[in-house]
């Protein structure tokens, strides 16, 4: 993981640093499409047509950023800081969960803003808690938190479900699902959009989260942190202290994620709903280099493959999971490209 | 110098009874050669055309600063490298040494500068190690000929101790004992004598006779004089990639000291040898220095102040990577020069960590200027000035991947005035490295190029210059000239000392005695976590210290 | 209460936790492998849900067991080939490229089984069983233990050659040494790289064969995403048992027996939300890494390559 954002050599190598993974992961996962009989120009068709081309389909991918970016700044923080925070949908569905649960007891005893504000801070509270047992264990006993924050989403995942069936549970509904929040209670259109505000809390946390690694000193301390761990003892930083504090904030993005896409979007939360966002973020945040203002716009081009995957999958007739075959492409590439880079530049060297 | 004479002449009447009157190694074949090698890497030319021949029978010494090629040497010898150009031969073949597996079965053996043994394993299983998958293991094979081996080269090691227990000197021993396995006939050590102690060199120097006299051609590779001329056979100079000279045997024997000497230090600096021209410019300094003048030192310690630094009972806990610190206290005065002296691994890292901050005490006592900080961590200390340049540079000094400016600004993160209410003011930590890099003579292409593309000198200037600041107090340096070559090992010396003249009190640790004892006040050495004694510079200073550093009482 | 301790509850614990536990075991041993010679793998789990796939497949077309075994184990190296190809030997971020393994496995499995059998879910029959003679006639113990496929009692024995190889041959110093310094064992002529990949592709077919058992022989058919964290489970298991087979083996009969818990309590006429039962092994997980944090010990060279020479 790079430590500081570098002064590339040349805007057209970095464009084409990015550029490259990505066609690369279109063609290839267009030659398996092809591969299984389908076309995958239909496809990728599909895709633009439902979330650029059309309005309503772009305000769709517009509003499924919102989450997306939230996601994208908590994984920047962790990253940088030498921090896997792979447990992102555990914290993000329990957030969810809560916020969604919360939101309907608040909103006949408070105006809706304040309901509103409250269910995010829930949120983002929760997803800080439930980060703080793989963050004591790496801070105090050094144990591996790809491990454990994995192990915490699963258990999250299945804690948010039995929360869901047995103690949250809407008792009007058939489907299992929280009490559901009325429209005109959930977040704010803008304009006259179907997009609520939470798109605009998402753009400005990235945008803020950046600012924070590079020009402030606590991002720099957590920089340290995430580059040379013996350095950072040595320069005298509260080691334990910041990777805690990684963790919180990492955590606390994330849950503000899940309370923001069911106030603005879903009003409550289904069992066994998982959109499993928390790993398929990783790629974006990679590809864009930990840079804040280019994951939002990876996140824009995922986003739209998202929303118009889904169509474009029962459409062409394959599997909706399909997605997950392009961004494991787009993160095979990513590295490959990346490293061929590097050894290019040795070479240039010489 | 005559510390050092008494060491020469103790080296010498160890390796030199057994010299034959024929010199060795004349008119018999080459066991190995190197045909006008050359070997480039990205931006330098490590090796430019040399050619060397190596004679069973004979220790051949090559010299030479750090950055001459010795390394690259070992490599192609070693194959972990191949030569751009040029050819290498064994026993008067062309050969392709492509793997160190080709290298070994080409009969040559290497050990290399840190030791490479599995400390998880033993030393019969590390003995072991490179069998082929399929088969059984042949202990008792191994066994037997670890037997042989170490009757040959008079070692007393159970072959069933993990490696991780065995001091670094024993480590080396089976690590020769692993070069020499199937009788190889060309012995390879890389700076052998580096974390040994003098009783340890004598061992080794008696070791090479034996391996001599069964008729190996050893190369031993070093950049210190004195072990040059008193274990060679044949000294080869490298300098900057290229042979600089050659003293063969007979000229080695038939020289005087002082001419021995000042033809090596003529050669590793670009002076035709024997003849009395002046030295590159640059070089005078060093020069003189290696002929034996050295740079004044003005004694201005004042001890009936009290005492800057004053430190009782420290005891830290152990742990499984260093010596821990049992018992140690000492005062400390403004503008003097403690060294420390001791062999590698008796407490000196936990000594430095615990003054620093980095590390707590389990028990004990630090005082500065009168006020109890045993309490405080890193940031704490630093407030006050206390300073600390470590060993470890690249691992835990700087971050590799940052750029010099961020470097130069490493522990003060957060504090005024490059930072104001948490805002960074990379403008300002920018000018101000531009002007440290100046006064410093830092060489690099821009304060913003990462610090780990730097040459170790001048990442050590970096080091120096953040440490050695203007608000410093007290300063702990960790081995500050390791690794350097003469003119940055001066170079850190000299502002050590200036240091000391502006009232810093220094504590500067290290392994290499004679640099001590030409800067120090006073030499105390570490034995076993525990400082031994403490030793006024002056006469004699040298041998007691000595004395100390095996564990002995200095009397 | 008392229909816990009846004979069909323990009977349907112990065979349960077996028949769970298998997957667990084999993908941990394969970690356990790839971890001691210094490579991490993230991918576990995508090597696991490829060999389910590619298992159940061949299982399915040709009606043989062992058959979809043998192709499982060969899904799993595939996957792990690539992880050879861009991790080992070139040095490609080991993290990055098992999270992409897992993802693209996930993804590419789902689709494979959408094209191929659209939202139908056909079943395999049942597994053929080898009851051990004697030993299968103890009451309640043999039920539970020794009436399996003979693929349980196999990796059993595996454990066992495991403990083996790791102490007492060649191959398992090269693992130990590529694992703890790799260059120590580059100066002692052998290849880093091979020995590395050698262990990756192990740990690929192991796991492949622990994804077919799952599917085949514990489910009877294949579902998208069926392991579960199955794969996650066995990195945890390889990285607290020290480097010890047995432990594995202890270790994934633990998470078995919770694993089986629901059914188990189902058949004692005990009913316990699935949910609150599936919490159950990640708890008991976490509740593991929380007391032995101490002691979960890693091969200082995991994770990074080795190149050569390099200063």
């Amino acid at each position: 993981m790079t430590a500081e954002s570098e002064i590339g050599a040349g805007a057209q190598a970095t464009m084409l640093r990015v550029l490259i993974p990505v066609a690369l992961a279109l063609l290839v996962g267009g030659l398996i499409l092809l591969a299984l009989g389908k076309n995958p120009l239909d496809y990728y068709g599909y895709v633009m047509q439902r979330s650029l081309l059309r309005w309503g389909g772009l305000q769709e991918t517009l509003t499924r950023m919102a989450p997306l970016l939230l996601i994208a700044a908590g994984l920047i923080v962790a990253f940088r800081a030498g921090i896997w925070n792979l447990g992102g949908d555990g914290q993000f569905l329990l957030a969810a969960v809560t916020s969604a649960a919360l939101a309907p007891v608040l909103i006949g005893l408070i105006p809706r803003g304040l309901t509103l504000v409250v269910c995010m801070l829930v949120g983002i509270g929760v997803g800080a808690l439930w980060s703080l047992i793989p963050a004591m264990l790496k801070a105090r006993y050094g144990v591996n938190e790809i491990i454990t924050t994995l192990m915490m989403s699963f258990l999250g995942t299945s804690l948010a479900n039995v929360l869901i069936k047995l103690v949250l549970r809407d008792p009007d509904t058939t489907v299992p699902q929280t009490r559901s929040l009325p429209v005109e209670a959930r977040l704010p259109r803008l304009f006259d959009t179907t997009i609520h505000c939470g798109l605009v809390l998402a753009v400005l946390a990235v945008i803020l989260v950046h600012l924070m690694m590079n020009r402030t000193a606590f991002g720099l301390k957590l920089q340290v942190l995430g580059a040379n761990r013996a350095a950072a003892i040595h320069a005298g930083l509260r080691v334990e202290r910041l990777t805690i504090l990684a963790f919180a904030v990492s955590a606390g993005l994330i849950g503000l994620a899940g309370a923001v896409e069911v106030l603005g979007v879903w009003g409550t939360v289904r069992a066994d709903w998982n959109p499993a966002f928390g790993l398929l973020v990783v790629p974006l945040v990679f590809l864009a280099r930990f840079n804040g203002y280019a994951v939002i716009g990876f996140t824009l081009f995922f986003s739209a493959l998202m929303v118009g995957g889904e169509s474009a999958a029962r459409r062409v007739g394959v599997s909706q999971h399909y997605v997950l075959v392009l961004v494991a492409l787009l993160l095979l590439f990513l590295a490959l490209v990346e490293y061929l880079g590097q050894s290019r530049r040795k070479r240039i060297a010489a | 110098m005559s510390a050092q004479r008494k060491l020469t002449r103790m080296i010498k009447d160890a390796t030199q009874s057994g010299q034959s009157a024929d010199s060795p190694g004349s008119g018999q074949s080459a066991v190995a050669a190197l045909r006008h090698v050359t070997k480039r890497f990205p931006g330098i030319v490590a090796l430019d055309r040399v050619s060397l021949e190596f004679h069973a029978g004979e220790i051949h010494v090559l010299l030479g600063e750090n950055g001459a090629g010795k390394s690259t040497l070992v490599s192609l010898l070693a194959g972990m490298q191949q030569p751009d150009e040029g050819e290498i031969l064994i026993g008067g073949a062309p050969a392709i040494i492509d793997s160190p597996r080709r290298s070994m079965d080409l009969g040559i053996g290497a050990v290399f500068q840190h030791i490479l043994l599995v400390p998880s394993l033993t030393v019969i299983e590390n003995l072991m190690l490179g069998g082929s998958w399929l088969r059984p293991l042949a202990r008792a094979a191994t066994l037997r000929r670890f037997g042989e081996l170490s009757t040959l080269l008079g070692t007393r090691i159970d072959p069933d101790a993990p490696v991780s227990g065995l001091s670094l000197g024993e480590q080396q021993q089976v690590e020769i004992m692993r070069a020499l396995w199937r009788d190889e006939k060309l012995l390879l050590l890389d700076e052998p004598t580096s974390m040994l102690t003098p009783q340890g060199v004598a061992d080794l120097g008696r070791m090479m006779r034996r391996l001599k006299d069964k008729g190996v051609a050893l190369i031993l590779i070093t950049h210190k004089l004195l072990e040059a001329y008193e274990f060679g056979d044949r000294i080869s100079v490298l300098r900057l990639g290229t042979l600089a000279g050659e003293i063969d045997p007979q000229r080695l024997q038939t020289m005087s000291e002082a001419k021995r000497t000042e033809s090596v230090i003529r050669m590793m600096f670009g002076v035709a040898p024997g003849v009395d021209a002046a030295p590159e410019p640059g070089h005078e300094e060093e020069l003189a220095i290696l002929l034996g003048r050295k740079l004044p030192r003005a004694n201005t310690v004042d001890r009936n102040k009290p005492a800057t630094l004053a430190v009782r009972a420290l005891a830290t806990a152990p742990d499984f990577a260093e010596t821990p610190l049992r018992e140690v206290s000492f005062d400390l005065w403004a503008g003097e020069v403690l060294g420390i002296a001791g062999v590698d691994g008796n407490g000196q890292k936990h000594l430095a960590e615990v003054l620093a901050g980095q590390r707590s005490l389990g028990q004990g006592r630090i005082d500065l200027a009168g006020s109890d900080i045993t309490q405080g961590r890193v940031p704490e200390r630093r407030q006050r000035g206390v300073r600390y340049v470590t060993d470890d540079r690249l691992g835990e000094g700087t971050v590799g991947a940052f750029s010099v400016a961020t470097n130069l600004v490493l522990k003060e993160i957060g504090a005024p005035p490059y930072w104001r209410r948490g805002i960074t003011d990379w403008e300002l930590i920018h000018s101000s490295a531009r002007e440290t890099i100046l006064r410093n003579d830092i060489r690099t292409p821009s304060e913003r190029t990462p610090v780990g593309k730097l040459s170790g000198g001048n990442i050590q200037k970096v080091l120096l210059a953040r440490e050695l600041d203007a608000e410093a107090n007290v300063a702990i340096l960790n081995k500050p000239t390791y690794g350097l070559d003469l003119h940055n090992q001066r170079l850190a010396l000299d502002r050590i000392v200036a240091a000391a003249a502006r009232g810093v009190a220094l504590i500067v640790i290290s392994t290499d005695l004679d640099e001590l004892l030409e800067i120090s006040d006073r030499i105390g050495v570490m034995f076993q976590g525990r400082l031994a004694g403490i030793v006024d510079n002056g006469g004699g200073a040298g041998d007691k210290v000595r004395r100390l550093m095996t564990g002995a009482a200095a009397t | 209460m008392n229909a816990l301790f009846t004979e069909p509850f323990l009977v349907s614990l112990l065979f349960g936790a077996v028949t769970a536990g298998l997957p667990l075991l084999l993908a941990g041993l394969g970690e356990q492998i790839s971890e001691k010679a210094g490579v991490l793998n993230i991918g576990l789990e995508g090597m696991m849900l490829f060999g389910a796939y590619t298992g159940f497949l061949a299982t399915y077309c040709t009606g043989s067991f062992w058959l979809g075994f043998l192709a499982g184990g060969a899904g799993g190296m595939a996957v792990a080939l690539i992880v050879l190809l861009l991790c080992i030997r070139q040095g490609l971020n080991q993290i990055v490229i098992g999270i992409a393994l897992t993802v693209g496995s996930e993804g590419l499995t789902s689709l494979l089984h959408f094209v191929q059998f659209s939202r139908t879910y056909p079943r395999l029959p049942a597994a053929p069983v080898l009851a051990l003679p004697i030993l299968s006639q103890i009451p309640i113990l043999g039920k539970g233990f020794f009436s399996h496929h003979p693929l349980v009692y196999l990796s059993w024995i595996l454990v066992a050659a495991l403990t083996w190889m790791f102490r007492s041959t060649y191959l398992g110093l090269s693992l130990e040494a590529a694992g703890n310094k790799p260059a120590a064992l580059d100066a002692a002529g052998v290849d880093v790289v091979r020995t590395r990949s050698l262990a990756v592709l192990a740990t690929g077919f192991l796991a492949g064969l622990g994804g077919a058992y799952m599917a085949n022989v514990g489910a009877g058919l294949f579902v998208p995403f069926m392991t579960g964290g199955a794969g996650v489970i066995g990195i945890v298991l390889a990285m607290l048992a020290r480097g010890r087979p047995l432990w594995v083996l202890i270790g994934a009969s633990l998470f078995g027996v919770s694993l089986a818990m629901t059914t188990a309590l189902q058949v004692a006429g005990i009913n316990v939300p699935t949910d609150v039962v599936q919490m159950l092994p990640f708890a008991v997980v976490m509740l593991v890494l929380v007391i032995f944090a101490r002691n979960s010990m890693l091969p200082p060279a995991l994770g990074v390559p080795y190149v050569r020479g390099e200063r």
